[in-house]
């Protein structure tokens, strides 16, 4: 039987210093280190155990923006008033996202440190190459099944796609992740593959998530999060945006405009193309089509991922004219 | 358009169930809800792997991970060295086991068995086992089990080059006519290729055993669709007799197929109790259900229609080819609807069968019908728009008034029925013909229709009906119970036989020590039991009334009736001029404590070697076109799907099916086997592939996350209509097949509708959204 140390941390320094051990990893919700031992790619030495930290598990919103607790189960941050009016995309990628039973034991924190759905990556017993568990092993996933790999941001290292909806939102309005003292744009908290792929987040050992904040904006009281999937329900995006639109006073120039991908890139992807282009002008349907092409500017494909390449542009269009056109 | 010679239902028809306003819940017929609800929903009930067992030991396999090759060589040491391993089993201290006669009842060779490979045919095949003391100890010592390989080519799927056409199965071929020249001489023709992938049977209860011996009887808790069969495999792998081998399974969450055999993890478990004198488990991982048997095998079809200007069909020539494993024949009747559903004075059907690095592929609802019926109910679709009718229209021009290929009467087909009550209730008539020509917004809408069948397969069974001595009632049979109801209607039989309320009836299922039954498949199951248990209840009522009648001791005595009626468990003459007593007092005053009664519906003459072959192989079951008719049950599916014009997302927003499965004996339950059968042609028409890496041979998608079923919330409101009558050709009671048949024809309605609302034809499934953008 394979053994570890388990640690109940009482305090976040606690939790932090155990952290730091070689091989520790932190248990929250679950729902993704389970199930990555249970599969054989997590074997933590220690497993420190934060799920019973006090005071981590707040909402809180006013004037400023929203703070959210790293331990907020995801069930909780959706249904929250408050971050349904004033942060509707975020609240919308967290109904969109997983089932009703891991939301209601998830958290905010551990959401952001799930890992991609790469089938290679899943399976070290069959699949011994990938250079995000082992690195320098190779890549099984180039040349193999890639219906559901990334066209955007990957590297020859790598093509996993990052899995999560809830993060798209987070990087559309410019949330902060903390770790802590030291705080980080969600944007840099991720890290592209590169020659690197085994490092997928900014955060060192001994740091832990203690919560995320997201500024208030008009752009993000107008937002949505549309989500596009093979299956209706339990399905990871085949393409998603979270969009948010606010206009200049005559209700139809577009004075800010937030465009963020999911289903496609590596990380959480903010088009910031997109934005650019569209801001200042009017809210047109083929001006919005034209500039969400932008969305996919240097995407590459591997054969089977080449409809992502399509189908995301399409979904930021519509999401763009969706928040758009509603009043 | 109009849409000729479509009848509903004459109001004198009668269905034989409670929709003739007649039958209680508790009768044949009636809508009693499912007598094993209760225990489901509560946890009561105990699956076979819950079992608690003193000394139980844990099981785990290793598999290959090369899809072919050979087994180098298996380092055990650190295994056989890790805390708790009781037993590492590799082909090299494997038990000589005897090779098993297979389901159809063919002799077996005479080499031994042994369920770890050495020779490896596929990714996933079992190549050793640990058995620890715990689950845990056994899963850690089965990842340190190092094997090595001499690696050989590939054969990944049926579009490997080096597959090749396969091997022609003869027994496939069905011709009349001269249909190639009625096709080359056609005014009107389509061609057309259509693909399924492999599809998996996706129980929500993993496969696996707990088996214990005690001295030479081995008893094995397994969740089985049968019994009699998987205990002969048992008992002739071991070489110990039938009778020593008990199989237990009261519970069964759900088969699909998948269900009906002893596999080779079923070996291992048994040979690893037997070499440990310890009971031991073996749960088969969600993973490893997508390789420790056979799923649906991919199929590949083509179809050519040649038809005249207005529609009727000249020719149909049909191809097919299914994969199969390199070392096991599997094959998926292709032709088996092509042949029947359309009425054709020319026809051609072949099929091979294409070797592939794959687990043997296996039964999956409704084998051979469901994809035949996704190739020809596309084709005729196709067809319609070639010449320019409407697809039910075309349908009706082209009705089998007899079996085609038998060239029978039909027992009974109410399909004629299906589609007119099935385009009313759907509003048909309001489609609008042309492709792409109705939206709500960015949906395009689209109405589809195709029609499914399957053969109505008998067999023979057997029952005991007990009265005891308080006015219970008693029924035993090794049959099973799924999901699909037996539970509830052979209550609900025995009850009406017997004349005593159905919660007096306590049914005991899932016991291969209980009286005989055969393969609970190809919807036979209902037809058999309710026939076997109306027997034996009967033959359980004559020994009451006798002893009501004939005993001294008995209040009837005096009254020399001829005979006596039991109701709502009270016996009474007919006349009703003399005593009124409920059985148990009858019981008790002629000194009984019970009647039992066991019923067959063997031939009276059959030798205990027919008996046994009947219900351990197939060899026995009767041809559905046995004697002077054809028999099957029919359904018609109306379909309507939207399509996001933007994003190729397939939703299905609206299904009507209407359905010929004969008398129903319960028509709630029916309804829900419906349903879920239309529910699982869903998640095939638009979710489910078991998708192979091309390199490796090896399924990738093995879990339930990436193989995708439908959730509730890709399933809309489902409309069932029944229009089946009684067929008395069919079954004892008047039923025809019920479970495989909802699944028949869904596929081809969404690809039809797809086409309706898109004109865009897709014909391989699943139906993803890349395929339409």
């Amino acid at each position: 039987m394979r053994d570890f140390s388990y640690l109940r941390a009482d305090t976040a320094d606690a939790a932090r210093q155990a952290g730091a051990l070689p091989g520790a990893m932190l248990l929250a919700g679950g729902t993704t280190l389970i199930d990555l031992a249970k599969c054989g790619v997590a074997e933590p030495e220690t497993v420190v155990d934060i799920s019973h930290l006090k005071g981590l598990d707040g909402i809180s919103v006013d004037g400023a923006g929203a703070t959210i607790g790293a331990l907020a189960k995801m069930s909780h941050v959706a249904d929250h008033a408050d971050i349904k009016s004033r942060f509707p995309a975020v609240s919308e990628a967290l109904w969109q996202a997983a089932s009703a039973q891991l939301r209601n034991m998830a958290t905010i924190g551990g959401n952001l440190m799930q890992r991609t759905r790469c089938p290679y990556f899943r399976d070290p017993a069959n699949f011994p190459a990938c250079n995000k568990r082992s690195p320098g092993s190779g890549c099984s996933a180039i040349g193999g099944v890639t219906r559901g790999h990334a066209v955007l941001g990957t590297s020859e290292a790598c093509i996993a796609t990052y899995p999560g909806d809830l993060t798209v939102a987070l990087v559309a309005f410019d949330a902060t992740v903390h770790l802590g003292e030291r705080q980080l744009a969600v944007d840099d908290f991720f890290l592209l593959p590169g020659a690197t792929p085994e490092r997928e987040h900014a955060i060192e050992p001994g740091e832990m998530i203690t919560a995320i904040s997201i500024p208030a904006s008009a752009a993000a009281r107008r937002s949505t999060y549309l989500k596009v999937r093979d299956r209706q329900s339990y399905e990871f995006a085949a393409a998603s945006a979270a969009v948010g639109i606010e206009f200049e006073a005559d209700g139809r120039t577009i004075r800010d405009l937030r465009v963020a991908l999911g289903g496609v890139a590596t990380k959480p992807w903010r088009a910031r193309a997109v934005e650019e282009a569209l801001k200042g002008k009017l809210l047109e349907p083929d001006a919005v089509r034209r500039a969400s092409l932008l969305a996919v500017e240097g995407a590459v494909d591997h054969g089977a991922n080449h409809y992502k390449i399509e189908l995301a542009p399409r979904v930021v269009a519509r999401a763009i004219l969706k928040i758009g056109e509603t009043a | 358009m109009t849409v000729h010679e479509l009848r509903t239902r004459p109001a004198d028809s009668k269905r034989g169930d409670a929709s003739d306003g007649g039958a209680l819940a508790g009768q044949v017929g009636g809508r009693l809800s499912r007598v094993d609800g209760p225990a489901k929903i509560t946890g009561a009930a105990k699956y076979a792997v819950e079992q608690q067992l003193d000394g139980l030991s844990h099981a785990v396999l290793v598999e290959s991970t090369i899809a072919a090759g050979r087994v180098r060589s298996i380092d055990t040491a650190a295994a056989q060295a890790a805390p708790g391993v009781l037993k590492v089993l590799t082909p090299d201290n494997a038990l000589r086991l005897n090779t098993a006669t297979d389901w159809l009842g063919t002799p077996p060779p005479d080499v031994p068995y042994c369920p770890l490979a050495r020779d490896i045919t596929f990714s996933g095949q079992h190549v050793a086992a640990v058995v620890a003391e715990s689950f845990e100890q056994a899963v850690a010592a089965a990842a340190l089990v190092k094997v090595s390989y001499d690696e050989a080519p590939v054969i990944a799927d049926l579009s490997d080059a080096k597959a090749g056409d396969g091997i022609p199965v003869d027994a496939m071929t069905k011709e009349w006519g001269d249909a190639e020249a009625a096709f080359a001489a056609a005014p009107v023709r389509i061609c057309a290729a259509y693909n399924t992938p492999r599809e998996y049977q996706a129980p929500m209860e993993p496969h696996g055993l707990i088996a214990q011996w005690q001295g030479d009887q081995l008893t094995v808790w397994e969740p089985s669709q049968w019994l009699d069969g998987m205990a002969r495999t048992y008992a002739e792998w071991f070489g110990v007799p039938f009778e020593n081998v008990r199989l237990v399974s009261p519970y069964i969450g759900g088969g699909f197929g998948s269900k009906a055999f002893a596999y080779g993890y079923g070996a291992v478990a048994a040979m690893a109790a037997k070499m440990l004198g310890r009971p031991v488990k073996l749960a088969v991982t969600r993973p490893q259900t997508f390789t420790a048997y056979g799923g649906r095998a991919a199929t590949r079809q083509t179809v050519a229609l040649g038809a005249n200007a207005e529609g009727q069909i000249q020719s149909i020539v049909h191809r097919g080819v299914n994969e199969t494993s390199v070392d096991g024949m599997w094959v998926e009747p292709l032709g088996s609807v092509t042949s029947i559903m359309y009425a054709t004075p020319n026809f051609s059907s072949r099929q091979n069968v294409v070797r592939v690095n794959s687990v043997v592929p296996g039964a999956l609802r409704a084998p051979g019908e469901n994809p035949s019926a996704f190739g020809i109910e596309c084709a005729i679709d196709e067809l319609a728009y070639e010449v320019g009718i409407d697809p039910l229209e075309i349908r009706l021009r082209n009705y089998a008034e007899q079996d085609p290929e038998a060239k029978k009467p039909w027992s009974t087909r109410q399909l004629r029925e299906a589609f007119a009550a099935g385009a009313e209730a759907f509003g048909w008539s309001k489609r609008s013909p042309e492709p792409r020509s109705m939206r709500d917004g960015n949906q395009l809408i689209g109405w589809g229709v195709a029609a499914g069948t399957y053969p109505v397969r008998r067999a023979y069974g057997e029952a005991v009906v007990r009265i005891l001595a308080d006015g219970s009632v008693e029924v035993e049979s090794s049959s099973i119970d799924m999901g699909q109801g037996t539970y509830t209607i052979l209550a609900q039989t025995a009850a009406e036989t017997l004349g005593v309320p159905a919660d007096n009836v306590v049914v005991k299922l899932g016991d291969s020590r209980y009286a005989r039954a055969g393969v609970t498949g190809g919807s036979r199951l209902a037809g058999v039991m309710t026939g076997a248990v109306h027997k034996a209840a009967t033959a359980a009522l004559d020994q009451l009334v006798g002893l009501a009648i004939s005993d001294p001791r008995s209040p009837f005595h005096a009254l020399q009736p001829n005979t006596l009626v039991v109701t709502e468990g009270r016996i009474s003459s007919p006349r009703g001029d003399g005593p009124d007593v409920p059985i148990a007092e009858l019981l008790g005053s002629v000194g009984r404590d019970r009647i039992e009664a066991k019923g067959d519906t063997m031939p009276a003459n059959s030798t205990p070697e027919e008996r046994y072959k009947n219900y351990t192989t197939i060899a026995m079951a009767l041809p559905h076109t046995e004697g002077d008719y054809s028999r099957h049950s029919w359904c018609a599916h109306f379909i309507e799907v939207r399509v996001d014009e933007d994003f190729g997302t397939v939703r299905v927003s609206r299904v009507v099916s209407a359905l010929d499965s004969g008398r129903l004996y319960n028509p709630k339950l029916a309804e829900s086997q419906w349903k879920g059968g239309i529910i699982m042609g869903i998640g095939q028409a638009l979710l489910e592939e078991g998708i192979v890496d091309r390199r490796h041979g090896r399924i990738v998608n093995n879990n339930l996350a990436d193989y995708l079923i439908a959730t509730n919330a890709d399933i809309p409101d489902i409309e069932v209509i029944s229009v089946g009558i009684p067929d008395p050709h069919s079954s004892a009671l008047g039923g025809k097949g019920v479970g495989e048949l909802g699944i028949v024809g869904v596929a081809p309605a969404i690809a039809n509708a797809v086409f309706h609302a898109t004109g865009m034809r897709v014909r391989d499934l699943p139906i993803t959204l890349e395929k339409l953008i």
